[in-house]
């Protein structure tokens, strides 16, 4: 199984887990509150649900006022959001869930979408894609995983070299990369789009697969 | 129906026609003032003149064609059809406003049936009816199309307890249909192909079809010979349950669209199955051909790589509503650079706002929503985006804008770059929390706002806010007609600086705030001016409450817990307070858990 082998594969760094670069940093933090703040009072934190300390206490000298908010449980209508409102974005995180990408294969009429969410490892990916384009595959590899085949090196090789398909995908950043450099739950993470490309198209990508090979 | 009997001219009613018959009046000076009153259209106009003297009063009850009642239950529906004889369009506003956040129980009232049946003898040729926030049943429904032969639009906000049955029998019987929009309403699906009871031949009269907020899947087919023969159609604002494709088709059968609602703008099939429709059309050109849309809404689904599609309009739009669409500022940006000419956008993306003020010089009206409900999360800095949107639009009138976190220098600043700000509304959904740099108060801020804003009519205050910022309020919010206010203030002083001070006060809804009696009774000389006052999860009292009812017999007082509960109160104080003034006395429909005081 593919996960297996995310020792051998990471991205760029030795040993395991280098993803903690890549995930950008979307949420600015709960420090951005208590560290720009000049709080000469202990101030609890809104998401600390410790609200024992409620001394509403007011220094008339400092423009400071400590009020220790209620523990902050939902509260009927609040935010004032409509209930329509809510009904739409509550159910939009739903189809959220669902991690669609396209798909393209070089060659082929048309383009697929898949939903990365149905799937839970590469040879399950492998196996559908396989499925999807089975027409338009040359090699007899076809109904096999093609992500196994490509990890093994000497056949990477050949298939680089070759005229059989490597699946590449473009990741958030808008590099291409070869799939099944990194663990699946990542893969599905930071998948844009899908390609399947023609192995000696792919040579591109491969150094850093073929130096991840040599790694393990 | 018997004649009137007000001076020589009576006005008669024909049952047959749908046409009002005035006999001509022998008062030349009334026949005069009735024609020159026809003209006059501004309700405080009219209420003005009606008080001039009697003959003056009777001709402007004459002219008066459109109905604005603000509050359902201020004056009985009898009294109003004995006044007004030749009504054509009727507005009725019924629950406060926190009904929509689930502050007011079900069953509370606000129903249409009394105002329906009053007007279904007494106005034969009336052609509109706008209802927000009413109770209107499937019956009701039937009843306006049944009895006004001339009817032609129906305009629905924020209403329920009514389904697809009774849109059926709308939109089959009411010939002369013009616009039929719904908007935030509940709908209930009761399984009834609606659009196909449209009258089957022939070109419609329709100008205006929005059906977003109904649920239930539509006969696309249908909606499409509809469509094809209404020639008429401006605005067509579709529900999640038309595909992008479908949306295709209908545009491509109405280029002539100037308001269109999307639908949820993404393919009807979602791939996870192998079976998928692989071509990708140019949804693009669709919209090319569309050259008079200038307000888009919808994209209930999208997918973000259809946004591009609507580019060949962009440049045209005025008004822009992507507040449903789940999409950042990066998908935002190429469609926002192009709108030059935006006055009105809805959106929840406040990380794109820099690019807004760069490029929508003109924006009036802004509305950054959440983009999800909940209190705690920590997001993007959310008073650059403000800043960034006060220096570059400077011709704001009109904000709401949701937020985690607020400093009062951005709010100062907003003050001071868009002075021509009407509406105001700033909700930091941290409750009780101070301008997150300086750790003070935000009573600066919203002092400012009241102090330069000088046109400002509606203000909404959110964050943590001590008595000051409600004597600024009092101090300088003179032109101020509705304020709200939730989990502020410190003592009953900031309500009385309110209450003395605001002289134009008309809606004032507060909640979860520390207002009690004192402060209440310090509002006497004002209430008889107001539309209403909604005060829940304060500190008044029962006996509070009813000294105020006591003191002014004209004003209703109802008092009621927000969960239904019998009784009223929640520990030491009223849960709700809602009070408002009434011509007719309490109302005969309050359910068992509302008590009128």
């Amino acid at each position: 199984m593919m996960h297996l082998k995310e020792t051998e594969l990471c991205l760029g760094l030795p040993g395991g887990g280098g993803h903690n670069q890549e995930e950008p940093l979307k949420i600015t933090g709960k420090r951005g509150f208590s560290e720009t703040t000049h709080l000469k009072l202990n101030f609890v934190q809104p998401n600390e649900s410790s609200s024992s300390s409620s001394d509403v206490s007011k220094d008339t000298t400092t423009t400071l006022y400590v009020k220790s908010p209620p523990a902050k449980a939902q509260v009927v209508g609040w935010p004032p959001v409509r209930n329509h409102r809510k009904n739409v974005i509550g159910g939009k995180r739903k189809t959220e869930e669902a991690r669609l990408v396209k798909v393209s294969m070089d060659g082929a009429p048309y383009l697929r979408k898949v939903d990365l969410k149905m799937y839970k490892s590469y040879q399950q990916l492998s196996d559908a894609l396989a499925n999807m384009f089975c027409s338009f595959t040359t090699g007899n590899d076809g109904r096999q995983g093609m992500m196994t085949e490509l990890m093994k090196e000497s056949r990477l090789m050949d298939l680089l070299n070759s005229s059989e398909y490597v699946p590449s995908y473009e990741d958030k950043d808008g590099d291409w990369m070869l799939v099944g450099d990194v663990p699946w739950q990542m893969f599905v993470d930071s998948c844009k789009r899908l390609r399947i490309m023609k192995g000696s198209d792919a040579i591109g990508l491969a150094p850093r697969a073929m130096e991840k090979c040599r790694n393990s | 129906m018997s004649e009137d009997d007000g001076g020589c001219g009576g006005a008669g009613k024909s049952r047959n026609s749908g046409e009002y018959f005035t006999p001509y009046p022998d008062q030349v000076l009334e026949n005069v003032l009735e024609n020159v009153l026809v003209f006059l259209k501004s309700r405080r106009d009219r209420n003005a003149v009606s008080l001039v003297c009697k003959s003056w009063y009777r001709a402007e009850a004459y002219t008066r064609s459109d109905l604005f009642i603000g509050n359902c239950y201020a004056v009985a529906p009898r009294r109003v059809t004995d006044r007004f004889k030749r009504v054509r369009s009727v507005s009725v506003k019924g629950k406060p406003r926190f009904a929509d956040f689930s502050l007011l129980p079900p069953d509370w009232g606000a129903h249409f049936r009394p105002w329906v049946s009053a007007m279904a003898t007494a106005y034969r040729a009336l052609e509109k009816i706008y209802l927000k926030r009413m109770s209107i049943t499937d019956d009701d429904l039937a009843v306006i199309a049944h009895s006004f032969p001339n009817f032609k639009e129906l305009v629905l906000v924020c209403c329920e307890d009514f389904g697809t049955s009774g849109l059926a029998v709308v939109v089959s019987e009411c010939r002369s249909l013009r616009v039929l929009e719904l908007i935030e309403d509940d709908v209930s699906d009761d399984e009834v192909d609606w659009i196909s009871c449209f009258p089957p031949e022939g070109t419609t009269n329709l100008e205006s079809l929005s059906f977003d907020c109904v649920e239930s899947p539509i006969n696309f087919e249908a909606l499409e010979r509809l469509v094809a023969r209404s020639p008429l159609l401006k605005k067509l604002r579709l529900n999640r349950h038309v595909s992008i494709g479908q949306l295709q088709r209908l545009i491509f059968r109405s280029p002539q669209l100037t308001h269109l609602g999307t639908g949820s703008f993404a393919p009807l099939e979602i791939a996870g199955q192998q079976q998928v429709d692989n071509r990708e059309p140019d949804y693009g050109s669709a919209f090319a051909a569309c050259r008079s849309i200038v307000c888009l809404s919808g994209f209930r689904e999208i997918s973000p790589e259809h946004l591009p599609a609507i580019f060949p309009v962009s440049a045209n739009l005025t008004s822009l509503n992507l507040s449903y669409a789940n999409i950042d500022a990066d998908q935002l940006r190429p469609v926002i650079r192009h709108c030059h000419k935006l006055q009105a956008l809805d959106s929840i993306c406040d990380e794109g706002l820099q690019m807004v003020a760069d490029s929508c010089k003109d924006l009036r009206e802004l509305r950054i929503f959440p983009i999800d409900g909940s209190e705690n999360i920590e997001g993007p800095v959310s008073e650059v985006g403000l800043l960034a949107i006060s220096i570059g639009c400077r011709k704001l009138q009109s904000v709401l804008y949701f937020c985690q976190q607020m400093t009062n220098a951005a709010v100062i600043a907003m003050s001071k770059n868009c002075p021509d700000l009407v509406v105001f509304r700033l909700c930091i959904i941290d409750r009780y929390r101070p301008d997150h740099v300086t750790g003070e108060p935000m009573d600066e801020g919203f002092g400012a706002i009241v102090k330069n804003c000088k046109k400002l009519t509606r203000l909404a205050v959110s964050g943590l806010l001590t008595d000051r910022a409600f004597s600024y309020i009092g101090q300088y919010g003179k032109l101020v007609r509705t304020l709200s206010v939730a989990f502020n203030g410190e003592s009953d002083i900031g309500l009385k600086y309110i209450l003395e001070g605001c002289t134009n006060l008309q809606k004032l809804e507060i909640r979860d705030s520390p207002f009690g009696d004192s402060a209440l009774w310090s509002g006497l000389h004002h209430f008889y001016n107001m539309r209403f006052v909604w005060m829940s999860s304060c500190r008044v009292t029962r006996q509070g409450c009813t000294n105020v009812a006591r003191q002014l017999p004209r004003l209703v007082v109802e008092v009621f817990r927000g969960d239904g509960v019998e009784g009223g109160e929640r520990g030491d104080f009223m849960d709700t307070l809602y009070m408002y003034r009434s011509l007719d006395g309490p109302r005969t429909d309050a359910p068992q858990f509302v008590k009128i005081l």
